[in-house]
């Protein structure tokens, strides 16, 4: 047996005598079984790592960002030139083109999402929303790249032909409608091309977030002589945060995008109110110069630009996974968050 | 639980962690000092190699045929661009750099060990292409393409474009310009020659792999910048020769230092080469653009490859400099099918020096 047990309160059974003599292996599983104690720590392990790994990334993007917040300190943040050449670096540009292009990607993407979500959980007979379904979600599975030259060969020839004349005839009096329509780069197509990447995420959740909310709602609507289109309103009422929680996670999506944005944006670090007018993401910008970068203080700029967006995202993943969670909890299977 | 599937669970789960186990013992480590790790005796020596998108097609195309000679070995060229092939020779993790542009001081300064040296394999051109309904044949003065850059002159039916181009029907539309959004030695090229050709570019933009070009949109990589013109009419922008040449878009003819018009062929390349001889240093890097010769076009430039005068490994420094050799002699035929103008010969002969001065434990590689 096993050294007696130290001072404590000491239960009188005999489980109680087994269960303190086991030290570590009660510490780590309640049934004091040694290959539950190893089980549990090696799985402790493999979930530490993960947020070393983390927190490891966020030390090593702070540590090379150093140089140039000295330089720069805040006005990094709303300095609007980004000069290699003279050594001049401000993030304004990049941070305008990143929300307005996942401004522009929401504004189109979130109707859309809805519709296709209520569609398929409310109105669809199920022997079309299953393969609907899959449809959907086969665009999540399309590569960053292949959407960018699909919109460099299709979307944007499109717009430039088809969408922008129109509305600069029409809406031309809004600032956000003037500028070049003869190019089919520029913030609006980078909007278009992110909302048909984000669409399927954010239809995904809201179609989990409907499904959990329980048939009693739906059924008390109905009784109380609710047509179908009221039914759906309760049930989206319910399920508010879980629906803000996929936009969220669609939003985190778009502003981390890359080659496709890349390939259409345009690439110009200029803030203009022209939604025609090229324009810039941090992302475009990482993917564009990094390789290139062999100076310093260029390098400790694009790292710390890195850095903004790796913390956003964070910040609005986390938010996202709270909120879809806090609705999807204690129904049955697990939440698709 | 059955006892079967017991041992049969067991028994799988064994054999997955001794294949991984297996698996993991095949993986060759990446050594500091070569890109590809050191040489197993016996087995294929590899090079890697990094840098300009300009000459990937030639170099693509001599890695295969070089390699069908020589089945021992295996080269692979990864076009990154000019500045990150200069930054991983610098850094050690490629056996041989590439650049269009000769790499600066500040850059040398950085390197360590033995000697950077340049090593000029062929002569490429940027030129000024576009996208204009009817596909037109344009002539540009220098000051002109400085200044459509720069943003002062925005439409194609501008008096001074069609000053150039008397008898050819312009739109009234804007020009789109596009220019590199990543960094490129195309773009050192193209904005080398247009700090010699005007002052207000040298002064607001200067010459850089990554200026800050006032106007235009931006595409990443040669290939970005072609799709772009291709897709959208009334674009214009610059690339090399040869990706023109493969999507079918014009190259603009560009008004030399000695006056005349001239369009981008291999003889006007050559031209440009032969008449910069005089001014070619030693260490081989020298700026031909704006060049003096009649024939001369004025938009050229030598690519170089990179390589370390003291090579660590002698295997993959002889496959080097064997490689190289075979590249600028029996590699020349490659070079003219692609576009691409060959050394004069004695910027040739130069370069033979210079393959010949490379050696490995202080003895040279070539003739060993």
């Amino acid at each position: 047996m096993k050294n007696p047990a130290p001072a404590g309160p000491s239960p009188s059974s005999e489980y109680g005598a087994r269960a303190r003599a086991w030290g570590w292996r009660r510490a780590l599983a309640p049934t004091g079984n040694r290959g539950d104690a190893v089980f549990r720590a090696l799985l402790f392990l493999a979930a530490l790592t993960i947020l070393l790994i983390v927190a490891a990334m966020i030390a090593a993007t702070a540590s090379a960002s150093v140089p140039s917040m000295r330089v720069f300190g805040f006005g990094f943040l709303t300095g609007r030139e980004w000069n290699p050449v003279q050594g001049r670096f401000g993030a304004l540009p990049f941070i305008y083109g990143t929300v307005m292009s996942s401004v522009i990607a929401l504004v189109i993407s979130v109707p859309l999402s809805l519709g296709v979500a209520v569609f398929l959980v409310e109105q669809a007979p199920r022997r079309l929303a299953r393969p609907v379904t899959f449809l959907v979600e086969l665009l999540a599975a399309i590569p960053s790249v292949v959407y960018g030259l699909w919109g460099i060969f299709v979307l944007a020839p499109f717009l430039r032909d088809y969408l922008k004349p129109p509305l600069q005839k029409f809406l031309g009096w809004l600032p956000l409608f003037q500028g070049p329509v003869e190019t089919g780069m520029g913030l609006l197509t980078a909007g278009v091309i992110l909302a048909i990447m984000i669409t399927p995420i954010i239809s995904a959740v809201v179609r989990d977030v409907l499904a959990a909310v329980p048939d009693a709602q739906r059924e008390a609507a109905l009784a109380l002589g609710a047509t179908k289109w009221e039914t759906t309103r309760v049930v989206l009422a319910n399920g508010g945060p879980g629906i803000a929680g996929a936009i969220i996670l669609g939003l985190g999506r778009a502003i981390g995008e890359t080659m496709a944005v890349t390939m259409l944006i345009g690439n110009r670090a200029e803030i203009s109110a022209s939604l025609f007018e090229p324009s810039y993401t941090i992302a475009s910008v990482l993917a564009n110069e990094f390789a290139e970068a062999s100076d310093e203080l260029f390098l400790s700029a694009l790292v710390q630009l890195g850095l903004i967006l790796f913390l956003v995202t964070f910040i609005i993943n986390g938010a996202a996974r709270l909120l879809v969670w806090s609705v999807t909890r204690g129904t049955s299977g697990t939440a698709r968050a | 639980m059955n006892f079967n599937s017991n041992l049969l669970g067991r028994a799988s789960a064994l054999f997955c962690a001794a294949s991984l186990a297996l698996a993991g013992c095949s993986v060759r480590p990446v050594g500091k000092g070569g890109g590809s790790g050191p040489t197993s005796p016996g087995g294929p020596v590899r090079l890697q190699g990094a840098g300009a998108t300009f000459p990937r097609p030639l170099y693509e195309k001599w890695t295969s045929e070089y390699g069908k000679l020589n089945p021992n070995a295996r080269i692979d060229y990864q076009s990154t661009g000019s500045g990150a092939g200069v930054n991983q020779i610098i850094a050690g993790t490629v056996d041989f750099g590439a650049s269009d542009d000769p790499v600066s001081d500040d850059d040398l300064k950085k390197v360590q060990g033995s000697e950077l040296v340049h090593i000029p394999t062929v002569l490429g051109a940027v030129v000024v292409t576009y996208n204009l309904a009817g596909n037109p044949e344009l002539k540009f003065s220098p000051d002109v393409v400085a200044d459509i850059f720069l943003g002062k002159i925005d439409r194609w039916d501008d008096a001074r474009i069609r000053a150039d181009n008397p008898g050819v029907s312009l739109p009234a539309a804007a020009i789109t310009v596009v220019a590199r959004a990543d960094g490129s030695g195309t773009s050192a090229v193209f904005t080398d020659f247009l700090s010699k050709v005007s002052p207000e570019w040298q002064q607001k933009v200067g010459k850089g792999k990554s200026p800050n070009w006032p106007t235009g949109q931006r595409a990443k990589g040669n290939e970005g910048v072609v799709a772009s013109i291709k897709q959208n009419p009334n674009t214009l922008g610059y690339t090399e020769l040869i990706y023109a040449e493969q999507q079918k878009l014009p190259a603009a003819s560009i008004r030399n230092a000695a006056g005349a018009f001239v369009k981008p062929s291999l003889d006007s390349i050559s031209a440009a080469a032969a008449a910069s001889l005089a001014q070619t240093p030693d260490d081989m890097r020298v700026s031909i653009t704006n060049a003096a010769g009649a024939d001369a076009y004025p938009v050229a430039s030598y690519t170089y490859i990179l390589v370390y005068k003291e090579q660590p490994d002698a295997a993959k420094g002889k496959l080097l400099v064997d490689f190289l050799w075979w590249a600028l002699h029996d590699g020349a035929p490659f070079a003219r099918a692609l576009s691409y103008a060959p050394l004069p010969a004695e910027v040739r002969a130069r370069a033979e020096a210079k393959l010949n001065s490379i050696t490995s434990g202080g003895r040279p590689l070539r003739g060993a």
